[in-house]
């Protein structure tokens, strides 16, 4: 019923003698929200990176819709994965409009001769690109800051016009490394909504967050990755009752320690926090 | 004591406390007095001897450095009137702002105390002076002085300097009108710059550097009062028309010119500038720090050397057509672009550079050795090709004078609107690519390559067409500089020199220009070959004038002349946000170049 869009399986990655991810499996199909979670320093970076072609796993594979990919960023993305970045990397001084069209690159193919000769058909391709492109804008509300240069956006706006650069790319799977990092609580609730519309256009989304409740709420699926290795793998609810999740990103007590009552404390807020973010109230 | 900050644009001008106390109304008059005083002043002998260039010895009518100051003296009474708020001299100051009198009076000041000084220090002594030197020399303080006494348009001494606030829109003309006031400033522009180029070879350059300091200064004040903006928007809005005009201002160059020096003097301008053009695509749009470009240069003009036809060729028997060379010149350089770019481009930044610089050396270096005793022999090693025939197309040789509606062209002046095609064709050549799907993925990868990467862009390919492209261009140019200098020879195809094409001049003459722009280079090649030229008896010192001046340019305009709209926001944050007034992003056109070079 579902097809799988990306498969990873056995990815490794070391640096010298740290290995930072290690034989991680994964799997997105079609129409789902996986999340990826675990403490600073787990490697999802990493992953992401090796995922996307940035880096070229020391060992395992990456297959899109059953292809395997080949290490090379601009042939992931050509196959049809995109993403963003964790600290943003617009292309600073170009304009907004100028960012989307880049993120078209894969999907046109006017070269150096028919930007020099400027035919029927550079104009004609020109001319869809900027309409896609603006159908893009309007989808994440930009349309109205087109000539805008992208550096003076602010951050939220910036965040959003990364993922429409991404977007343009039209891609099977898109990639999210931090979306909601440094935002408020309404803007990350604008992202969780838009991250959604995605899912809605039949895009696959892989998002990597600190944020957990915004994670819980919006992922159908959540890995947890800790030290390079893949955890636990399952529903919201699956993770977040799982002792070594809540080990891995406290710690575990160890015998009579002395903060073990302040830590049971911690433990509770936790659980009421997690509680109020699945009755969805604000702070 | 407390200084107001903001000029307020209202009808008595700024609001702030003078330099100098004095009612306003007396510092308008001082102002205009001292204007009118600096104009009788270049009536009268300066010196009395005609050993000082220009003969300033007459008395009854400007001669040499004194034309400047008058012209000076003219500028300073104009915009001392727009004080006065006189009718039909309200557009040279829109803002009525006091800052633009200002320094049109430092114009007229400058370029006199230039002249009166470089008299006494170069004839030894104030004896040589006239009494209309001294003249001169007050009536043209006077203005500063009356300026000085004016509100200030800010706190501090900087905003005498800086463009005016609240400069009010142009008024709406009709398209026919702002296509004649396009004409008329390109016009001026060519006046100035064929004045520039048509000054005398003094022996210590003196009517050229009044020259610059005039046009220096004069250029400033129109450019505080806001004319250039106005000048950038209207070329925006007429960007074929601006382009065209311009270039027709440039064909109309070599028909003002009665010596053929000058003509040569404006196509090696044309060839430097249109080989820093290429440069531009390479640096400017796609980021990659090329220091070997000049190479590309050579490899053009040695092979268009080598199938000239010239005995001294190694291949004297072949003499192919022209298009033919053209095309040789182009794809040997292109190849040589290929070669060099294939390996070096997967570097980075620094990298590169040190790389590109090597490359370019070792061109020059293997062009020296391919002599025959040291290498097999292609290129004659350090005498190079001499005797390289006279161009001939359609049957026109070049190389003769023609005489064309009354005018006569000689060599240099034929040579002269052949380039200007070529600059045309590359200039087309540029704006073209830069505003394509190409041209994105170049920004793109000057931005953030690891993010352009990951936007599907092949950044090698990428980089490798835009340094081919670049490339090919210089070999263009190449073909034409061999035919004009009548021989090729290893020695100005070195990284850097006193004089031009090298690659670090080029280089300069991209920075300086304004990085991304067509006609920022265009501007900034003429300013680094004329000024050498011009002031040859600098000599050991050029480097070190060129350094400092380069130095200075950085500290207080980084993006260079011509600014690119995304750089000048780049160096200057604002907080503004940027919302152009036209749908598309000009990149300085290059009707802009020709006014500027008015301003040059």
């Amino acid at each position: 019923m579902t097809n799988t869009v990306l498969e990873a399986s056995g990815v490794t990655m070391r640096f010298g003698g740290l290995t930072a991810v290690r034989s991680v499996d994964l799997t997105v199909s079609e129409g789902e929200i996986v999340g990826l979670i675990g403490p600073n320093g787990a490697g999802k970076t990493t992953f992401f990176n090796c995922l996307t072609g940035l880096y070229i796993p020391t060992e395992g594979k990456v297959s899109y819709k059953g292809s395997v990919l080949p290490p090379k960023p601009h042939l992931v993305t050509q196959a049809g994965m995109a993403r963003t970045f964790q600290n943003i990397r617009l292309f600073a001084n170009m304009t907004v409009l100028e960012n989307v069209l880049v993120g078209r690159h894969t999907r046109t193919k006017e070269g150096l001769w028919s930007a020099l000769l400027r035919g029927p058909g550079f104009k004609k391709a020109e001319a869809a690109s900027e309409e896609r492109a603006m159908e893009l804008l309007e989808f994440i509300g930009l349309a109205h800051k087109r000539d805008h240069l992208a550096r003076s956006l602010p951050y939220g706006e910036q965040r959003k016009l990364e993922i429409a650069r991404a977007l343009a790319s039209e891609p099977g799977l898109l990639l999210l490394d931090e979306p909601t990092a440094g935002m408020n609580p309404q803007e990350t609730r604008a992202t969780e909504e838009l991250v959604f519309a995605i899912r809605d256009k039949g895009i696959a989304v892989l998002v990597i967050e600190h944020d957990m409740r915004f994670i819980f709420n919006l992922c159908d699926r959540v890995a947890v990755l800790v030290q390079g290795e893949k955890l636990v793998e399952g529903t919201s609810d699956v993770v977040q009752g799982d002792e070594r999740v809540i080990a891995a990103y406290l710690g575990t007590p160890f015998e009579g320690a002395p903060e073990d009552a302040a830590l049971q404390e911690v433990e509770a807020a936790e659980v009421h926090a997690a509680e109020g973010s699945s009755e969805g109230n604000d702070q | 004591m407390t200084d107001t900050t903001k000029t307020t644009g209202a009808p008595q001008g700024a609001q702030g406390t003078p330099v100098i106390p004095l009612p306003a109304g007396a510092a308008r008059i001082l102002i205009a007095v001292g204007a009118v005083a600096t104009m009788a002043s270049t009536m009268l002998a300066w010196t009395w001897t005609s050993e000082f260039p220009g003969d300033l010895t007459v008395t009854g009518y400007p001669a040499g450095l004194q034309l400047l100051t008058l012209t000076g003296g003219i500028l300073t009474l104009l915009y001392a009137l727009t004080l006065w708020n006189v009718r039909g001299l309200r557009w040279l100051n829109p803002a009525r702002a006091n800052g633009p009198v200002f320094l049109m009076a430092l114009a007229a000041f400058a370029v006199t105390w230039y002249t009166v000084l470089a008299i006494t220090i170069e004839l030894g002594g104030l004896a040589n002076l006239e009494p209309g030197g001294y003249v001169a020399a007050v009536a043209s303080l006077l203005p500063v002085l009356g300026a000085l006494a004016l509100p200030r348009p800010g706190d501090t001494w900087k905003s005498y300097f800086a463009k005016a606030d609240d400069i009010p829109a142009a008024h709406e003309v009709p398209a026919w009108a702002e296509r004649i006031i396009i004409t008329l400033c390109l016009a001026l522009g060519l006046i100035v710059f064929t004045y520039g180029i048509g000054t005398p070879d003094d022996e210590y350059g003196e009517t050229f550097s009044g020259f610059m300091l005039l046009v220096l200064f004069a250029t400033w004040a129109v450019f505080a009062a806001g004319l250039t903006d106005r000048f950038s928007s209207l070329n925006a809005r007429h960007k074929g028309f601006a382009t065209s005009m311009a270039f027709l201002a440039a064909a109309v160059f070599p028909f003002t010119q009665s010596e053929d020096h000058n003509a040569n003097i404006g196509v090696n301008i044309l060839i430097f500038a249109t080989v820093a053009l290429g440069l531009n695509i390479v640096v400017g749009l796609t980021g990659l720090l090329d220091l070997g470009y000049v190479a590309f240069l050579g490899v053009g003009a040695y092979a268009a050397a080598l199938v000239s036809g010239s005995e001294y060729s190694r291949f004297s028997g072949t003499q192919l057509p022209f298009w033919g060379a053209v095309l040789v010149g182009m794809a040997a350089s292109l190849i040589f672009g290929v070669l060099i770019g294939a390996p070096t481009l997967r570097l980075r930044g620094d990298y590169l550079a040190i790389v590109t610089l090597g490359f370019g050396e070792i061109f020059r270096i293997a062009v020296n050795n391919l002599d025959g005793s040291s290498g097999p022999d292609i290129t004659n090693g350090p005498n190079g090709i001499a005797n390289i025939p006279d161009l001939e197309i359609l049957g026109f040789n070049l190389g003769e004078p023609h005489v064309i509606a009354g005018f006569t062209l000689g060599r240099f002046a034929n040579y002269f609107l052949l380039m200007l095609v070529f600059t045309a064709i590359v200039v087309l050549v540029f704006t073209r690519a830069a505003d394509s799907r190409i041209g994105r993925s170049w920004v793109a990868i000057r931005e953030d390559e690891t993010a352009a990467t990951a936007m599907g862009i092949n950044g090698f390919r990428v980089k490798l067409v835009a340094f081919a492209l670049g490339a090919a261009l210089a070999g263009l140019a190449g073909t034409v500089s061999a035919h004009v200098s009548y021989s090729v020879v290893p020695t100005p195809y070195q990284f850097a020199g006193a004089a031009p094409p090298n690659s670090a001049f080029l280089l300069a003459a991209v920075v300086l220009g304004g990085m991304g722009t067509v006609s920022g280079p265009l501007l900034g090649a003429s300013l680094l070959y004329l000024i050498p030229e011009k002031l040859s008896f600098l000599k050991n010192y050029e480097l070190l004038a060129f350094g400092i001046a380069l130095i200075l340019l950085m500290r207080f305009r980084p993006e260079g002349i011509i600014a690119n709209r995304r750089r000048q926001l780049e160096f200057h944050e604002t907080g503004q946000l940027d919302i152009p007034e036209q749908q598309s992003l000009p990149e300085g056109t290059i009707g802009a170049t020709k006014a500027t070079k008015a301003g040059a």
